[in-house]
């Protein structure tokens, strides 16, 4: 079982917004700096899109992590839709807690279409960390 | 899911050995062929060429595809064409979806090809769970007004506004300072003719006053811009009156600035006849140097190109020197805080070498140097200085060099030189440092008004480097001179002429459809909270009849409504719940 542990390959989904944190995706790639494969990208047009039912499906799927990006505080393309996520984090990871995940498995990050350098290590870090949590407990049950 | 039953054809790109180096095409090809919805899927060696684009319309109409998947780079640079294809072949472009395996998958996973391919895999396999969702829709259409907004008043934004203005377009010209001019006015001479800056620069200007479609607004500042594109209303501010004026298009020509070294960095305003390349270029042509000076040190790249230490240049010194020679490249790298390359100052010192030689001709010009870098004809303007006796020396650039005082008051200034190994001292009249362009302070204010993004280095950034260089994310709003990073004259006037191409073909069109990204409200659901209105950035929803609305020309798509709606009654076109929830649950459960 040891061993099992130890290949453990985390399946995380990560949200990024159209204007900074996907265009940072996308200049990690063009500087190719390398990170882990456990990583998916799903693209929204902002992070104040996101829906508090897409984080709790995925965990109730089995994601075990998800990371939301978007645009530094100031920097929103829509303004203020960054705050508007940010405000639902404080909750969700509450909920979280609740429903018996561990809260640091969501991850908020503000990510520039400049810092390629910058999304690439907080995926490495990211990684990381959820290897260290282990499998969503959502999938044992 | 979509009304008809969805037939999905896939499109795998090689990109050459871009994707194909890393990720197994064929077997995604073969993976892609046993999901469900897939009627078709094939790969390409580059699906964006004619071939590849031609084989998607042929293979839209023979498999009868009602949803089209690309995989292959990312949707910010080849979305348009890919929509294009899909219109070609009598699909809705919203029925168009890409898969991102270059920049997100192979570009980041080039060492880890078994894994890259198995990302690759679930990537593809999310984007047809979202494809199988997607719906043909109507595009909004905007009307552009034919008036354009340029702010900074320099070579770049003259430029900008006469190219427009000389096109029938309206111009309004915001420069921040008393004059026009901009760096230009302080220059003396300009490399490579060697003509006095006035040569260009007052033509320009009298063009500019002449012009009954400019109107020019000095020392004017932007101090608030609201709207989008083709409808921007801007506050511009002189002092304290304030007056809002209404375009189609913003063109940034806003420039850079000459570093100045703070005091004592290179002993800047400790020592005399120390000075920047613009304060050099000032006093020749003000003739304030009248005794011919026996020598003078340049020293490039001050404040600039204080990146990581090269092994190469410490190979050539004694093990014992190391330490101390560490010591101080990494003071310069805290204390030198710009990283990139300024491009004009190589140029702009062999200028004012050639001035000085010109005018002096015993005088010992020496030239400091980490790296020379004369781009196409300056190479000759390089021989020219050669041939005039300049000299030039290469020293270990990662070390300030040190600069001391003697006692009958001439300057010493003491480098490491990167062939011999050994300490150098330059005993000389005048030290001239070769500072380069950065960003204006404003522009991070300015930036964030315009919601443009900045690049790591502090100027404003183009929407892509090489496909897009005078665009930026935000639609009708474009970059010139060196607002983008450094440029010198031609560049600058390059990009400006190329700005003013964009922003007209904007303004000739009158019109422009926009994204159909915009909110529908639920009436049913709908229980008139106005949470929604409250929210919304950009006033695009309003209560009527206790129910709320959409203006869909307001609505920029960003889905913070959505998201906040406690009835869940407002979606997002192309961006819908069960679109985001299949992407979602196809990354996570294989059998989706």
């Amino acid at each position: 079982m040891q061993e099992a542990k130890a290949e453990f390959e985390p399946v995380i989904l990560a949200f990024c917004c159209n204007w900074c944190s996907y265009a940072g995706a996308d200049l990690a790639g063009t500087s190719r700096f390398e990170y882990p494969t456990n990583v998916r990208i799903i693209r929204v047009m902002c992070s104040g899109r996101m829906d508090p039912t897409f984080i709790l499906s995925a965990f109730r799927w089995g994601a075990d992590g998800v990371l939301i990006t978007g645009c530094h505080p100031g920097d929103c393309h829509y303004v203020q839709g960054n705050y508007m996520m940010e405000r639902r984090f404080g909750f969700l990871k509450e909920v979280l807690g609740h429903l018996g995940i561990e809260p640091q498995r969501l991850r908020l990050e503000w990510i520039s279409a400049g810092e390629g350098e910058k999304f690439a290590a907080l995926i490495r870090d990211t990684t990381q960390k959820i290897k260290e949590l282990g499998p969503n407990p959502l999938k044992a049950t | 899911m979509g009304e008809e039953e969805p037939r999905v054809g896939v499109f795998i790109c090689q990109c050459g050995v871009n994707i194909g180096g890393v990720v197994n095409v064929q077997s995604v090809v073969k993976y892609a062929k046993t999901l469900p919805n897939v009627a078709y899927a094939e790969d390409n060696i580059y699906t964006c060429s004619e071939a590849g684009l031609a084989s998607i319309k042929k293979a839209t109409k023979e498999h009868r595809l009602n949803r089209v998947v690309v995989a292959s780079c990312t949707p910010r640079t080849h979305e348009p064409l890919f929509r294009s294809a899909c219109r070609e072949a009598g699909l809705n472009h919203y029925l168009f979806e890409m898969a991102n395996i270059r920049e997100q998958c192979s570009w980041v996973h080039a060492h880890q090809a078994e894994k890259a391919t198995k990302k690759a895999k679930d990537i593809v396999r999310m984007a047809v769970a979202r494809a199988s969702w997607l719906n043909p829709q109507e595009e909004p259409e905007l009307d552009i007004k034919d008036v354009a907004l340029v702010i900074g008043g320099g070579i770049a934004g003259m430029t900008t506004a006469l190219t427009l203005a000389n096109q029938g377009f309206k111009v309004y010209l915001a420069e921040k300072e008393p004059q026009l001019g901009g760096n230009i006015r302080t220059l003396h001479k300009l490399y490579p003719t060697m003509q006095d800056s006035a040569d260009l620069l007052d033509p320009t200007i009298n063009a500019v006053n002449a012009n009954r479609n400019i109107e020019t607004l000095t020392s004017t500042m932007v101090s608030d811009v609201k709207g989008y594109v083709g409808n921007f209303k801007v506050t511009l501010a002189k002092e304290a009156e304030k007056r809002e004026v209404e375009v189609g298009v913003i063109i940034v020509a806003c420039g850079a600035m000459n570093y100045t070294p703070p005091k004592g960095l290179y002993q800047y305003g400790v020592l005399p006849n120390i000075v920047t390349q613009l304060e050099m270029d000032g006093l020749l042509k003000n003739g304030k140097i009248k005794k011919p000076p026996e020598r003078v040190v340049m020293i490039q790249c001050v404040g600039a190109r204080k990146g990581e230490i090269r092994a190469v240049d410490l190979a050539g010194f004694p093990k014992s020197d190391t330490a101390r020679l560490l010591a101080k490249i990494l003071k310069a790298k805290k204390e030198e805080g710009w990283p990139y390359c300024s491009k004009i100052c190589c140029m702009n010192a062999i200028k004012n070498a050639i001035l000085i030689k010109d005018k002096f001709p015993e005088t010992d010009v020496i030239i400091l140097y980490g790296d020379v870098r004369v781009y196409k004809e300056y190479e000759d303007f390089y021989s020219m200085a050669r041939e005039s006796q300049v000299k030039f020396v290469k020293h270990i650039e990662e070390v300030t060099p040190e600069i001391m005082q003697g006692p009958e008051g001439k300057l010493t200034v003491t480098a490491y030189d990167a062939l011999s190994g050994q300490e150098i001292a330059l005993p000389c009249d005048w030290v001239v440092l070769s500072t380069p362009l950065i960003p204006h302070k404003e522009e991070v204010l300015l930036a964030r008004m315009l919601k443009v993004p900045i690049s790591s280095d502090g100027f404003l950034m183009e929407a892509h480097v090489k496909l897009r260089p005078v665009d930026t994310q935000m639609d009708g709003i474009f970059l010139a001179g060196a607002a983008s990073g450094p440029k010198d004259v031609p560049e600058s006037i390059v990009s400006a002429k190329a700005a003013a191409a964009r922003a007209a073909t904007l303004m000739a069109n009158k019109k422009m459809r926009t994204e159909a990204l915009t909110s529908v409200v639920d009436e049913e659901q709908c229980i008139g909270c106005g949470l929604c209105e409250e929210i919304c950035a950009y006033g695009a929803h309003y209560l009527e009849d206790g129910k709320s609305h959409t203006i869909a020309a307001l609505c920029r798509g960003c889905g913070a409504c959505a998201a906040e709606c406690p009835r869940r009654a407002i979606g997002m076109q192309h961006y819908t719940d069960d679109q985001v929830l299949a992407q979602i649950k196809a990354g996570l459960v294989e059998e989706a």
